[in-house]
């Protein structure tokens, strides 16, 4: 009797029954003090994320601070945010495409192109603005689905086929618009994207909506974590980061509601601009992190091999990334352009490698498979940061070009060393 | 003896000139490990893509549980239950043993991932395997090991509900702790019932777990026999065709015919 209870236990402990008994963990056991600990070890094993970034942010805000007056003004934070706008979603667009471990170099004229071809349409050919827009995205689209179909289908090197489009493409411009040409923009609407402001309140509504969000789809993943009987990160976690958005995001709408006119005429609110790249920040990060096409980018991104022998269509979801990423590309040439007022044959020229830049800079990883959206967005606030307070300084342009070169340099060495590190290396 | 769940009758395949198959016999049953050995350029692997639809056989039967099948693609092979862990194992390294697991075929709800339902059923595969060197579903696969990766390969196999599991030298890159885990794991996979077939070239492995042993010799397969009933000696002596079993002919040593087809 007592033998047989003693096998029957000892079966148990040598094949646990697998509903049963303890989960093998997870990741997010113990409380504040262990998820801390164990983030700490993730960052010293080279999986820095947008760390860096960040630390440059502060230590930038510093610097620009002590040797400009007019960097920490509300003035300039709500010009910065106009500046940063086009980088921030160009920066995005690029991450579709570094993910998959590959490149697009065209990102910018191809912005310049849909956009040229936008106001000629609009203002020569006199065809109603949102129709001509309509047919700049097609231009951008299009090109997006050329690019995809070189790359993916006829297996031409994203890099030299982006090249070819970035000479191409200035040439294209330059045809479309004409030599020494400019076309304006003559759309209220769309100036007021890049010019407008929200009310107050409208500063107000918007953070309460982020927090809204944040917090709904924190307590719907816990719900679904507690359905399925696997455990929860400690709630703190949740408080803290709504805490964080709470202050960070407090502190920018009460500065940007600040009456920051030098004139009679109060300018006061947050810019329009920024609850919009806002929600493609938001729209871009829930497709990459929680939707099969997300998932897959980066199983490409980290072993195409193993993508494909999971069934995966590897060469669909590349098209669809150069697809998107030309897609935001012109998103982006249009809130660079919406700034100036105008567009002129050398638009969208000189920013593809700030936008590369921001990416690698946020830490985005140029080898694939690593890399966030927000990240990408931190790293164009930093470019940004830097284009913006060297302007203050009212140094040579050239000094401006040697240190986003730099910074673009050190990044990718800490993208490269970092891989090292996680020992992520394939021969 | 239980059914067979694969029998292989003559299958044949040739790249041009280049028979590599030459009529192969082969039958894999349920709950038994079922090793496949032979030398470099036997016709190991191209047995083996047969079976998973990469490469489909010329000619020849092939019967699933007694129904005759072609394969023609991955899928094919996957619906009937056959998985291949491939030697260089397909996964990614940027992605967590979770996510791993069900790359290709994500759970869903509301149309986004439910993520606490895929960590629970990795979590569970792991265990019914008895892993238990793993210590969370959610490190990512580049911070293990090459016995744990194995063991993520094989599992993500088990988590598709495969009947026929075919392992491709799975302890070929691995130390000697490591090769025990992986055999145990094969052990355990063929007491749950399933049928595993495993490709190696050593026969310490072999003769450690394997129920009967198959030997390819150039296209041909010259022995299937039950491990209880053979040695060392015999099966090294049918790798390198110096022996032959009694009522087996060899077709000729080159794999090369001239004057045939084109």
């Amino acid at each position: 009797m007592s033998g047989q209870t003693t096998q029957t236990a000892a079966r148990t402990a040598a094949s646990p029954d697998p509903v049963a008994g303890d989960l093998i963990g997870s990741g997010v056991e113990g409380g504040l003090g262990d998820q801390i600990t164990a983030w700490v070890q993730r960052v010293r094993g080279g999986d820095m994320g947008a760390l860096p970034a960040i630390a440059g942010l502060i230590f930038l805000a510093i610097l620009f601070g002590i040797l400009s007056p007019y960097f920490l003004t509300p003035i300039n934070f709500a010009n910065l945010m106009n500046q940063a706008a086009s980088l921030v979603v160009l920066g995005m667009a690029l991450v579709f495409v570094l993910l998959l471990g590959e490149i697009d170099l065209s990102a910018g004229v191809t912005g310049g192109v849909s956009m040229a071809a936008f106001v000629v349409l609009n203002v020569k050919a006199g065809i109603p603005w949102p129709l001509a827009l309509i047919a700049g995205f097609g231009v951008g689209l299009a090109t997006g689905a050329l690019i995809g179909f070189l790359v993916a289908r006829v297996g031409i090197p994203s890099f030299v086929v982006t090249l070819g489009l970035f000479l191409g493409y200035q040439g294209l411009a330059l045809l479309i618009i004409g030599a020494g040409g400019l076309y304006p923009i003559n759309a209220p609407e769309l100036i007021a994207l890049q010019n407008g402001r929200l009310p107050v309140w409208g500063g107000w509504v918007m953070l309460a909506v982020m927090l809204a969000i944040s917090a709904a789809t924190s307590f719907w993943d816990r719900a679904r974590r507690t359905r399925a009987g696997v455990p929860n990160r400690a709630i703190s976690l949740v408080w803290i980061k709504l805490g964080v958005i709470a202050v960070l995001g407090g502190a920018a709408v009460a500065i940007l509601n600040l009456n920051r006119s030098q004139s009679v005429i109060p300018i006061e609110g947050v810019p329009t601009i920024v609850p919009v790249v806002l929600a493609i920040l938001w729209v871009g990060t829930f497709a990459l992190d929680r939707t099969r096409f997300g998932r897959y980018v980066y199983a490409i991104g980290g072993n195409a091999e193993a993508a494909r022998r999971s069934g995966i269509k590897v060469r669909w979801v590349k098209w669809w990334c150069f697809v998107i990423c030309s897609g935001l590309a012109v998103v982006a040439g249009l809130f660079a352009q919406a700034r100036i007022g105008s567009v002129d044959g050398a638009a969208g020229r000189d920013i593809v490698l700030s936008g590369v830049a921001a990416a690698v800079v946020g830490g985005v990883s140029l080898f694939g498979g690593r890399g966030r959206l927000v990240h990408a967005a931190i790293g164009a606030l930093v470019i940004a940061s830097i284009t913006n307070g060297l302007g203050l300084l009212r140094l040579e342009a050239g000094i401006n070009l040697l240190v986003t070169g730099g910074v673009l340099i050190l990044a990718a060495t800490v993208d490269a060393l970092s891989r090292l590190r996680s020992g992520n290396v394939r021969s | 003896m239980t059914e067979p769940i694969i029998q292989l009758r003559g299958v044949t395949k040739a790249f041009g000139p280049v028979s590599v198959l030459k009529g192969v016999d082969l039958t894999v049953r349920p709950g038994k490990v079922t090793a496949l050995v032979g030398d470099n350029g036997a016709g190991k692997s191209t047995l083996i893509k047969g079976l998973a639809g990469v490469q489909p056989y010329d000619d020849g039967e092939v019967l699933i549980d007694g129904v005759h099948h072609d394969l023609h693609s991955p899928r094919e092979a996957g619906a009937l239950g056959i998985e291949v862990v491939y030697q260089d194992l397909a996964l990614c390294d940027n992605l967590d043993i979770v996510q791993n697991m069900f790359l290709g075929r994500e759970e869903l709800s509301a149309g986004t991932f439910d993520e606490g339902r895929m960590e629970r059923d990795a979590s569970d595969t792991l265990r019914s395997l008895s892993v238990r060197t793993v210590k969370s579903v959610r490190q990512k696969v580049s911070s293990l090991s090459g016995g744990q990766r194995q063991t993520v390969a094989i599992a993500r196999a088990v988590l598709k509900k495969a009947r026929v599991v075919i392992l491709d030298e799975p302890t070929a890159a691995l130390g000697v702790a490591q090769t025990e885990q992986v055999l145990n794991l094969v052990r355990r996979l063929s007491d749950q019932g399933v049928a595993v077939v495993l490709i190696s070239h050593n026969l310490a492995d072999v003769f450690a777990v394997a129920d009967d042993i198959a030997v390819l010799y150039l296209g041909q397969m010259v022995a299937q026999v039950e491990t209880a009933d053979t040695t060392r000696d015999d099966v090294v002596g049918y790798i390198t065709g110096t022996k032959v079993p009694a009522g087996v002919d060899l077709l000729g040593t080159s794999n090369i015919s001239i004057g045939e087809g084109a």
